[in-house]
């Protein structure tokens, strides 16, 4: 159900942006956020972004593990 | 690709765990990726992982495969529009494959948008959208119905099938038979964490969210154990950079304003109360069901086929008696075997746990 | 009924083939199942191109048709020498176009030096063909006649010629309006060169270019054949990082997705570094990569290791390729 993935905007003209994952690029719709702008990662499923993502949590997916870890430390 | 710290993998693997533990990943793409990934064979030995639900395709009833169907065939210069997955789901007649052969014109696509635009550009054609899918994909259908509406196409309409996860949670936790449920990323995108806030305490039963990347899966894994050892009965969201504490509030704004909740039938799980999304009056205009006449009738599930069980966990794919034998994905009895996410195909496919 | 998934070149047209065809053709050189028919020091093979879009990033239609058969008679071990055309359009079908797809052809017929000796040419109703259809048919001469899954022993390496996919994300691309970096392009090409060179030193036992279908197709079809169980590692396999981006997009599997100038090549255990020092060396042949190897076990299954150390089943194609939702 979750096939959605990080695309990069890079071009926004109202609620149609084009949005680039490594080198592809590809029209996608914004109607379900608000707020978008050029730079900004975005999650698309079926055409449309539904989030934008948290640049300092998409640093580093292991930041969650490490608080886990010091809570079982601690534990 | 990122490589994954050897470490934790090796932290899973040794994990100590004082009980056997049965979870369930809720999302049909959990499911395809711990096979493909074929993390497995890296659980702790009592730490159980069944497949859930979480596939659209393969909850949603026969008898919309039917309704595409006939659509595509008995009514003059109408085109059926889906998502690809659909297309090759088993309906109580024949596949929307087998009516697109028989000259019915059915056509895959990755977005509604698409659906839009054909409707746009072939005025005299009637261009129905078969909606399937839960929270993630439902709010795409809400905006077509009222992009339709802004652009006046009479010639859109929406056959709708979405439904809710929540709801097919309450009734799984409700059978407690689970330990924790690994909970689907993208529906959370949308939802939230509330949901799984009140079906944690009303049921105390641990609910992570989680991501989809390997190690997005072992983080989850290892919270959801630590969880369920404590007995800490809560909602942990381990998908943050997705996931916002109150969702998509634009996207359920959205869902609020075009859909109402309804009762609905899920393929295997028989009727959930309130966990189907019907247009409401308002847009009745853009309603295939309305539209066409449809009468929603519910087809018997196979003989002998345990998607059922399957979809609630009851039983693993390879446990089915038909699985391999006389259902595999070139002859599909059930819908699990055929949906690129549906268990029975991912435990087809990538071998679920291979012995060397 | 007859399926657009008969034709996807996975599970469901080896199911056809095996049933409608095999039987009623049946032969000990059609049996094997190969991209060409071998006998009496030749090769011959044939194959339809139903392309769409007919031209696309690095070729068109008419230089996908001469490749693809002079491809299937090289990694067979044949040198193609003649190839006969048939083509058949539509009723008001643009002659600039044609123009463009026969000079393609003329371009990889000479290249290959394997001359255009005879052909047909066929026009039918509007809408009785999508704009274009060609089928080819070429005729090698086998230089190298050792190739065969009965050769194929256990500890045997295998060998990809380069990145795979690109034809079909070139094609495909279109087809799903994403927009690919400058200079992306089919790997649409001869691969006879590199065949002639690596074959040089013998070692080399059995060869296929995963077109439709790709590795998964030719993988499972070098298990089914040689009844081996067959390993492959995740990380070792090339693919273009727009290959990968294309695919986690609209939810295909890589390993499905079709080359138009690669092969795969099975090399004896013993001769495998010096085959790869002489393919290094040569002209287009750095790209050459060792992905996997042939296994003791005598099951006829392909496995993928994965970069967790997991291990799964490389699945083959079934059926057309559809976006996924979900």
């Amino acid at each position: 159900m979750c096939l959605a993935v990080p695309h990069r905007i890079v071009r926004v003209d109202g609620n149609e942006a084009i949005a680039e994952i490594g080198s592809i690029k590809k029209k996608v719709r914004l109607d379900l956020l608000e707020d978008v702008r050029i730079g900004d990662y975005v999650l698309i499923h079926a055409g449309f972004a539904i989030e934008k993502l948290s640049v300092e949590e998409a640093e580093d997916i292991l930041d969650a593990w490490k608080e886990i870890e010091e809570a079982q430390n601690e534990g | 690709m990122r490589a994954i710290p050897l470490k934790l993998i090796e932290d899973l693997r040794n994990l100590n765990v004082s009980r056997p533990l049965r979870f369930m990943e809720v999302c049909g793409t959990h499911t395809v990726n711990i096979c493909r990934f074929g993390l497995r064979s890296i659980f702790p030995k009592n730490v159980e992982l069944r497949s859930g639900p979480g596939c659209p395709v393969c909850v949603t009833p026969a008898s919309a495969i039917k309704i595409g169907v006939d659509l595509a065939l008995s009514f003059e210069k109408t085109i059926v529009l889906t998502y690809g997955d659909m297309m090759k789901v088993p309906g109580p007649t024949m596949t929307l494959a087998d009516a697109k052969a028989r000259g019915g014109r059915i056509l895959s696509v990755y977005s509604v948008v698409e659906a839009i635009d054909l409707a746009e550009k072939e005025r005299d054609f009637k261009i129905v959208f078969l909606g399937v899918g839960f929270e993630t994909t439902a709010p795409s259908s809400a905006w077509a119905i009222k992009e339709a509406k802004r652009r006046n196409l009479k010639n859109f309409f929406l056959a709708s099938f979405h439904k809710l996860i929540p709801p097919a949670l309450e009734i799984l936790a409700s059978e407690r038979t689970l330990d924790g449920f690994l909970c689907p990323g993208h529906v959370s995108t949308i939802i939230g964490l509330k949901p799984y806030e009140e079906i944690s305490k009303r049921h105390k039963i641990p609910c992570v969210i989680s991501g989809f990347e390997a190690e997005d899966i072992i983080i989850a894994m290892l919270k959801l154990i630590e969880m369920a050892e404590k007995k800490e009965y809560m909602a942990f969201n381990a998908y943050k950079r997705a996931v916002k504490e109150k969702g998509n509030i634009k996207a359920q704004e959205l869902l609020k304003e075009v859909f109402e909740e309804e009762d609905t039938e899920w393929r295997g799980l028989g009727i959930i109360p309130k966990s189907g999304l019907k247009i409401k009056e308002e847009f009745s205009d853009f309603d295939a069901k309305i539209a066409f006449k449809i009468k929603d009738e519910s087809v018997k599930d196979i003989p002998g086929c345990k998607c059922g069980e399957v979809l609630k966990g009851q039983i693993y794919p390879y446990e089915c008696p038909l699985f391999g034998n006389s259902c595999t994905p070139e002859q599909p009895v059930g819908p699990c075997m055929i949906s690129s996410e549906g268990s029975c195909a991912a435990y087809y496919r990538y071998g679920g746990l291979i012995e060397p | 009924m007859i399926k657009l998934d008969h034709g996807s070149g996975g599970e469901k047209t080896r199911e056809i083939i095996e049933r409608l065809f095999l039987p009623a053709f049946r032969n000990p050189i059609l049996e094997r199942l190969e991209d060409s028919g071998r006998m009496n020091g030749l090769a011959l093979t044939i194959d339809g191109y139903t392309v769409k879009p007919i031209f696309f990033r690095g070729g068109d239609i008419g230089k996908l048709s001469i490749t693809g058969t002079v491809n299937d008679l090289a990694v067979s071990g044949a040198k193609p020498k003649a190839i006969a055309v048939s083509i058949i359009v539509e009723d008001g079908f643009s002659e600039e176009k044609l123009e463009r797809i026969i000079s393609s052809m003329a371009k990889v017929s000479r290249e290959v030096n394997a001359p255009i000796i005879t052909g047909d040419f066929k026009v039918v109703n509007k809408g009785e063909v999508d704009e274009i259809f060609i089928i080819t048919s070429g005729l090698g001469e086998i230089f190298y006649p050792q190739l065969g899954a009965e050769y194929v022993s256990a500890g045997d390496k295998i060998l990809v010629s380069g990145p795979l996919g690109d034809h079909s994300l070139a094609v495909m691309g279109e087809r799903y309006d994403v927009e690919l970096p400058e200079g992306f392009e089919s790997d649409c090409a001869p691969v006879l060169d590199l065949v002639e060179a690596i074959t040089r030193i013998g070692g080399v036992k059995w060869m296929r270019d995963p077109t439709r279908g790709g590795l998964a197709a030719t993988l499972n079809e070098l298990a089914k054949a040689t009844g081996k169980e067959i390993i492959i590692d995740e990380e070792a396999v090339p693919f273009r990082k727009e290959v990968l981006d294309f695919c986690e997009i609209f939810g295909f599997d890589p390993y499905h997705l079709a080359s138009e100038g690669r092969f795969i090549a099975v090399v004896d255990r013993e001769m495998v570094d010096e085959v790869l020092k002489i393919i290094k060396k040569h002209p287009g042949g750095e790209l050459f990569k060792v992905i996997g190897e042939i296994s003791q076990n005598e099951k006829s299954r392909v496995i993928v290791k994965t970069r967790f150390g997991g291990l799964r089943l490389l699945d083959p194609p079934r059926g057309e390729l559809l976006p996924r939702i979900c």
